[in-house]
């Protein structure tokens, strides 16, 4: 089976260390994944936002970059989401029978990671470790647009050490919203504004989720409150183990960094 | 005697003064919260038996058949109709509609109608062209009351007066219906059966002195020509059987085959409205009963906009809505911002599809509707009728969008989305786009002094457009000095 990972541009440019989770995570379980490097974004951006005519190139460096596959993998569920039901909207919009016909192969092809690891791999005890108080909150587009159900919550109850704690409120959407954080900002943060409330409500020290655009506007939210509470993607908790913590206890201060008497 | 909506200011300005609103954010989070668990008990009840998923395909099957014969199913509504003694008129817009409805009551010299709730004459500013020809038009549905004598707009649209709490309801009362007529009685509580009560008295005159009623219909059955009107409250039923003449606008989208089509939409309405099994009022009337009911009875098939909507291939879908205002109960921009942010009698995320199908897109108000959605897809979840609401929102932005391809000085938003389609669509000019972010997270990182929680650094507040609105309440991570793919290429896969 030939897997390759579907990064994201917004893992690819600012969460990098994800996509390492996803790629640790995957050789661990045998699988021996690709980085097609041709692979740039899945428009959703432009497709939420109305362009449909700028999504067209983007869609088609996509299924260029994916062509071939056996099984596309990505570490979001709004990615995938786009993948699978968008891209098709697009196709049909350039009027490509081509690109309808690459885009019917590519989007049935794509899996979010804990539906690849579940359906496809056959796992919920992947061996993580991660000795911490977490929270889940399930992100709309993996729960409502794929249906991942509880497949994220079975993999992080087989993990080693975690103290998972219910949130509450958990499948409101949290207010990110793709374009919609800004163009309707005030809106959007008063959203984010009721779930960080909720997250610290739970006294968890890490909320995970499997979506680093949600993760990266309540943990914004949280960081501004100085809330104490950070945030993670699934795949680094699942990718975590007792030889190599993705939170590794920090070194006893030396000398020279502890506080002035 | 109520507002107006025209000249409303685009969904985000109008969200901006919602939000700041904390009696309003209060009364809307215990609102839609009671409902939504009334609503969900009822679901799973369904689910257990027969399985809602079921009843929801049927209720969206009967409706997609109707749309399609559409235009038999009418016409056969108007043979039936007219058969039982109903005079028909047909509607193009809303003025084509208020000037019937007004030349009725004229014809009767009435100088007040009763209503029943209808959000179609709300849709067409019904009210506002009777008062014009000094026709005083009465609602009669306890929340409408509450709106109409607080000179205010509706919110909601089961609940309209969902934005006011008991003790503001109680201070309408006593302020306003005594300048109307039967004055709220001495010492009024806030206790809801005691509104309730008053309301009660208030309206009992207004009933029993009408000439003329005006409704709507939730369903109009053609086989038979029988209009359909479901309530809780039994007002509607004062309205619809006590005075002589009874005049009925209804949106072409209203009508059903035959009977048997009624049993999902009967069985998903309440349900999905109230959170009841069955709605407590079911009334039907065919034409004119003699002896029995009004004995002139007048039916207005409106358009207004319906036959754009269902010219538009994915747009249509919203046609099949039987107003159940479920979409709004779940909707999280909706729970924060209220209704009149919308703009419009039809709020919520059924009013950011719905106005802009029937209106057409262009103006700003308009256009900032399909925008004002997260897309998390709980509306199209909790829909009786299955309407892919976030389905329909980005095919609406889509239309906003190309309905600006001809400006000739594009938008900063535009031009934007082109650059990104430029960068995103080859992996060479993305990659050397994130060794420019990488280089402004290295600098971030040097100088910053914001932290995240776990230690990255990040950007506390910066300005430029989208920067600071992002970043007025949310810290923003610095972007890694290595992405992804440059990880990659550098290290094989993480190999060496």
């Amino acid at each position: 089976m030939r897997v390759a990972l579907m990064v994201t541009c917004v893992n690819d440019a600012m969460f990098p260390e994800t996509g390492k989770a996803v790629v640790t995570l995957l050789r661990r379980l045998g699988v021996d994944v690709e980085f097609p490097a041709a692979q740039t974004c899945c428009a959703q951006p432009m497709v939420n936002t109305g362009y449909l005519d700028e999504a067209v190139p983007v869609v088609r460096t996509f299924v260029d970059a994916f062509a071939g596959y056996d099984a596309i993998v990505t570490p979001s569920g709004s990615c995938a989401g786009s993948a699978r039901h968008q891209h098709g909207i697009v196709a049909k919009r350039s009027g490509d029978a081509g690109l309808v016909q690459a885009v019917a192969e590519t989007a049935p092809k794509t899996y979010e990671l804990t539906e690849f690891l579940v359906d496809v791999l056959g796992v919920t005890d992947v061996g993580a470790y991660f000795p911490h108080r977490v929270t889940y909150h399930p992100t709309c587009h993996s729960l409502r647009m794929l249906g991942v159900g509880d497949r994220p919550r079975q993999l992080l109850e087989k993990v080693r050490g975690i103290r998972l704690t219910d949130l509450p409120k958990a499948e409101e959407c949290c207010g990110f919203g793709g374009t919609f954080a800004v163009k309707n900002a005030d809106t959007s943060i008063a959203m984010g504004a009721d779930k960080a409330r909720h997250v610290r409500d739970t006294g968890a020290e890490v909320l995970v989720a499997g979506d680093n655009s949600c993760l990266m506007h309540i943990g914004g939210v949280l960081s501004r409150q100085r809330s104490g509470v950070r945030v993670m993607h699934l795949a680094e908790i699942l990718a975590s183990t007792e030889d190599a913590p993705v939170l590794a206890a920090p070194a006893a201060p030396t000398r020279a960094q502890e506080a002035p008497r | 005697m109520s507002g107006t909506f025209v000249g409303m200011p685009a969904f985000p300005t109008a969200a901006k003064a919602a939000l700041g609103d904390t009696q309003l954010r209060h009364n809307l989070s215990h609102a839609t919260g009671v409902i939504r668990a009334k609503r969900s008990k009822l679901v799973a009840e369904v689910e257990e038996n027969l399985g809602w998923e079921d009843l929801r395909l049927a209720g969206a099957a009967v409706k997609d058949r109707a749309l399609r014969d559409l235009e038999t199913n009418l016409v056969l509504l108007e043979e039936r109709l007219s058969a039982a003694g109903a005079t028909v008129h047909w509607a193009r817009d809303a003025a084509e509609a208020n000037a019937i409805v007004v030349a009725v009551a004229k014809q009767h010299a009435a100088e007040e109608v009763v209503k029943v709730k209808s959000m179609v004459t709300q849709e067409i500013g019904l009210n506002e062209a009777l008062e014009a020809e000094g026709i005083s038009a009465w609602e009669t549905d306890l929340a409408e009351i509450i709106v109409q004598l607080g000179h205010d707009l509706p919110s909601h649209i089961l609940v309209p007066a969902i934005h006011r709490n008991r003790a503001e309801i109680r201070e309408i009362f006593i302020r306003e219906m005594g300048l109307v007529g039967k004055p709220a009685p001495e010492g009024l509580t806030d206790e809801p059966a005691a509104l309730a009560g008053a309301a009660r008295e208030h309206l009992r005159e207004k009933f029993l002195r009408a000439k003329v009623a005006v409704s709507g219909a939730n369903f109009a059955v053609a086989e038979t020509g029988t209009l359909v009107v479901v309530e809780s409250e039994g007002n509607g039923r004062m309205c619809l059987t006590l005075p002589d003449v009874l005049v009925s606008v209804v949106g072409i989208e209203k009508v059903v085959p035959s009977w048997t089509e009624l049993d999902p939409l009967l069985r998903l309405l309440p349900r999905s409205s109230t959170g009841e099994r069955m709605n407590p009022y079911t009334s039907t009337w065919t034409g004119v009963t003699p002896g029995d009911g009004p004995q002139e009875v007048h039916v207005v098939l409106l358009d207004n906009g319906r036959t754009n909507a269902l010219a538009d291939e994915v747009g249509r879908q919203a046609l099949r809505c039987i107003r159940c205002s479920a979409c709004l109960n779940v909707c999280p921009v909706y729970e924060r911002t209220g209704g009149h942010a919308y703009g419009s009698v039809y709020p919520g995320p059924i009013g950011a599809i719905l106005n802009p199908l029937l209106k057409g897109t262009g103006d700003a108000q308009t256009d900032s509707l399909p925008y004002a959605s997260s897309l998390c897809g709980a509306c199209f979840e909790a829909c009786p009728v299955r309407i892919d609401i976030p389905e329909v929102l980005v095919h609406l932005r889509s239309k906003v969008v190309d309905g600006h391809r001809d400006d000739t000085v594009s938008k900063l938003e535009a031009v934007a989305f082109k650059g990104a389609a430029y960068v995103l669509s080859d992996a060479k000019r993305l990659s050397l786009a994130e060794r420019g972010s990488g280089l402004a997270g290295r600098v971030l990182s040097r100088f910053g002094r914001t932290t995240l929680p776990g230690g990255r650094r990040a950007a506390g507040r910066i300005p430029g457009p989208g920067a600071a609105k992002w970043t007025s309440a949310r810290d923003l991570p610095a972007p890694p000095a290595e992405s992804f793919r440059a990880w990659w290429k550098r290290t094989d896969g993480g190999t060496k």
